[in-house]
């Protein structure tokens, strides 16, 4: 596929390969996206805003030059944000590709590096010589004004001019929790939410940090994605639990919100509001059971963000339409084109059904088997930024009272 | 005292001086969880430590300045409910008729009284949307003036970019509606604050209103503009 090299999130010739249920593919305009979904689709995005994650700094104890790139941290907490975990490159920039990329100096614990305004030190080699754990040595407020101030957007060398933080953030985008953009959502402005009302499509979101995408470094890769924390909020599980009492199918706009509807269901049956953290890896090997169709971008074989798509096409299918995606000229990466994958037919499983999964817990909660609910120790767990917002969480009462 | 605002994450620009000030006091004694905005690092420090507030020390007539703000405020507040575009330039000082005005005042009073609000509240149309799906209630107030109905003489730049305001204003609040996020314009009324003397310098203070007043004024009517259950605790109270 050919490189998307300039930031343009709506290209008004951008393309969109289609793979419906049965396998059949076709390519069209993406502008005729709303034509492929139905009235009474659930249409859920990613609504996080992208942070200026890359840092150039100084390695103090030797005054090498290094990028950090701030890669997750613990929780979506606006106050969370004095340690993270992080990629360090030595000098360079992303015009370098990431696999030519100088190693940084030998990182030991206790060193300091300074990023602009700030000082980070390393707390924790995370067995791999670019991975640590740092801890900003500022007061929170100064942490998020030195990253506005001196922080950039994560790129690479396929897009060579400097990005600023508009190119990267998507016109729904929200909270800044993302490390790189969660780019399906470049597809969604304004205008395309007035034609889903337009059409009986229904529209909510989840705010998922989406992690980096590739780090230039086959073992690093391999862990890729990173643990990523999300929220669902209460407003997208009741939209949520209404689709399926009703049979409607519920369209992801990404990976990432594949990932992290899918991790709610899959650990508490149903996907369901609060904050978590996302760990597991999307793929052939996994029964969806929220998500009916996909929008992504394109991805090359071999990124995690390829194996997701298996879990809604079989390996045949996914042949055949990056043949198409050669063959029609599609552009790739985060600039790119898109695909739209119905979950094929013969993946479709009724008995992992989230609302199949919520009238079991839910039975099983009225009659006291099963346990203690897994609600209610979510929210027992819950970090203390969480008890604030309580009161948009749903209630163990409301999901058991559920008849659905 | 009223908590009608009770955490409404708001965010305020020119919050240093007049009615923006006026603003950030107000808006924190109900409540709200605030950030401003303001040029001169020294002025925001005082007015952060002073009222509690998060200080954002930004231009929002500099195109750059906008999502290092909208990063911060977002960031910072962990979303967005309440927007308040209160930062706003005379044009010339002292006020000039049209045929004397330097175009590059009449450039600066349309960056800061409509492109700034206008780029500030798209960075942030996200966050406000976020806020109206998830039941929280999203109301943009646009700060405008009589002026930008009234043909005064020699308020040409200003009168100018507050009626471009208040009209984009109206058209943003018909095409939100359906996203329930709210944009309204208010003028505030002739108030006696720096801005004002800069334009009146010979004004008799008596005649002005006090920041304060207009700050109570614009708070209730965004207040109004939340959900209910705001409303009821702040009738309640």
């Amino acid at each position: 596929m050919i490189a998307a090299d300039k930031p343009v999130q709506r290209s008004a010739d951008a393309k969109l390969l289609y793979v419906d249920a049965s396998g059949r593919i076709s390519s069209v305009p993406r502008t005729s996206l709303v034509e492929l979904l139905r009235s009474g689709d659930l249409v859920i995005a990613n609504d996080a805003a992208t942070l200026p994650a890359s840092l150039r700094g100084i390695h103090l104890p030797t005054g090498a030059e290094v990028e950090v790139r701030l890669a997750s941290r613990d929780s979506l907490a606006s106050g969370d944000v004095l340690r993270f975990h992080a990629i360090v490159f030595g000098a360079g920039d992303h015009r370098t590709r990431t696999e030519d990329r100088a190693l940084p100096p030998p990182l030991e614990p206790g060193q300091r590096i300074r990023v602009g305004p700030l000082t980070a030190i390393v707390e924790e080699l995370l067995g791999h010589p670019r991975l640590v754990a740092i801890r900003f040595e500022s007061l929170v407020a100064d942490i998020w004004a030195g990253l506005a101030r001196h922080g950039r957007p994560i790129q690479y060398a396929h897009m060579p001019q400097a990005l600023q933080l508009w190119d990267v953030w998507t016109p729904i985008a929200a909270q800044p929790v993302a490390y790189e953009p969660p780019s399906a959502g470049f597809a969604v402005d304004w205008q395309l939410l007035a034609a889903f009302a337009a059409k009986g499509i229904v529209f909510a979101t989840i705010t998922h940090a989406a992690g980096i995408s590739s780090t230039g470094d086959a073992a690093l890769d391999r862990l890729l994605p990173f643990d990523e924390p999300y929220r669902i909020p209460a407003a997208t599980e009741h939209a949520l639990r209404r689709a399926c009492r009703e049979g409607r199918r519920v369209v992801a706009i990404g990976t990432t919100v594949v990932r992290a509807l899918e991790h709610s269901a899959a650990r508490f049956g149903a996907a369901v509001a609060g904050d978590d953290v996302a760990d597991q890896r999307v793929g052939a090997q996994t029964q969806l059971r929220v998500v009916d169709v996909i929008l992504s971008g394109t991805h090359e074989p071999g990124t995690s963000h390829y194996d997701l798509l298996h879990a809604f096409a079989g390996e045949a299918v996914l042949r055949r339409a990056d043949r198409a995606l050669d063959a029609d000229g599609f552009r790739t990466h985060e600039f790119g084109d898109s695909v739209l994958i119905e979950r094929a037919s013969d993946r479709y499983s009724t008995e992992v059904r989230s609302c199949e999964a919520e009238r079991i817990f839910a039975t099983n909660a009225r009659t006291g088997r099963g346990g203690r609910s897994p609600y209610t120790s979510r929210f027992l767990r819950a970090a203390s930024d969480v008890v604030q917002e309580s009161g948009h969480l749903s209630s163990a009462g409301r999901l058991v009272g559920c008849s659905c | 005292m009223q908590t009608d605002m009770q955490s409404a994450r708001t965010l305020i620009t020119g919050g240093t001086s007049g009615l923006g000030l006026a603003l950030v006091r107000e808006l924190t004694l109900r409540g709200a969880r605030v950030a401003f905005v303001a040029r001169t690092a020294e002025r925001v420090a005082v007015v952060a430590r002073e009222y509690g507030a998060h200080g954002i020390v930004g231009d929002i007539a500099k195109k750059e300045d906008i999502h290092l703000i909208a990063v911060q405020a977002a960031g910072v507040l962990g979303g967005l409910d309440v927007l308040v575009n209160n930062a706003s330039d005379l044009g010339p000082t002292p006020l000039a008729l049209l045929g004397d005005t330097e175009c590059e005042d009449f450039e600066r009073a349309l960056l800061t009284n409509v492109l700034g609000p206008f780029r500030l509240t798209k960075a942030l149309l996200g966050s406000l949307a976020a806020s109206a799906r998830e039941g929280r209630g999203s109301v943009v107030l646009n700060v405008s003036s009589d002026a930008a109905v009234n043909a005064y003489a020699r308020w040409g730049a200003y009168g100018s970019s507050k009626a471009a305001l208040a009209h984009m204003t109206r058209i943003w609040n018909e095409e939100m509606s359906m996203h329930g996020v709210k944009l309204l314009a208010l003028d505030p009324g002739d108030m006696d604050t720096p801005m004002h003397a800069l334009a009146v310098p010979d004004a008799d203070h008596a005649t002005l209103k006090q920041p304060g007043v207009a700050a109570i004024e614009l708070a209730d009517a965004i207040a109004d503009l939340l959900p209910r259950s705001r409303a009821a605790v702040r009738r309640a109270s």
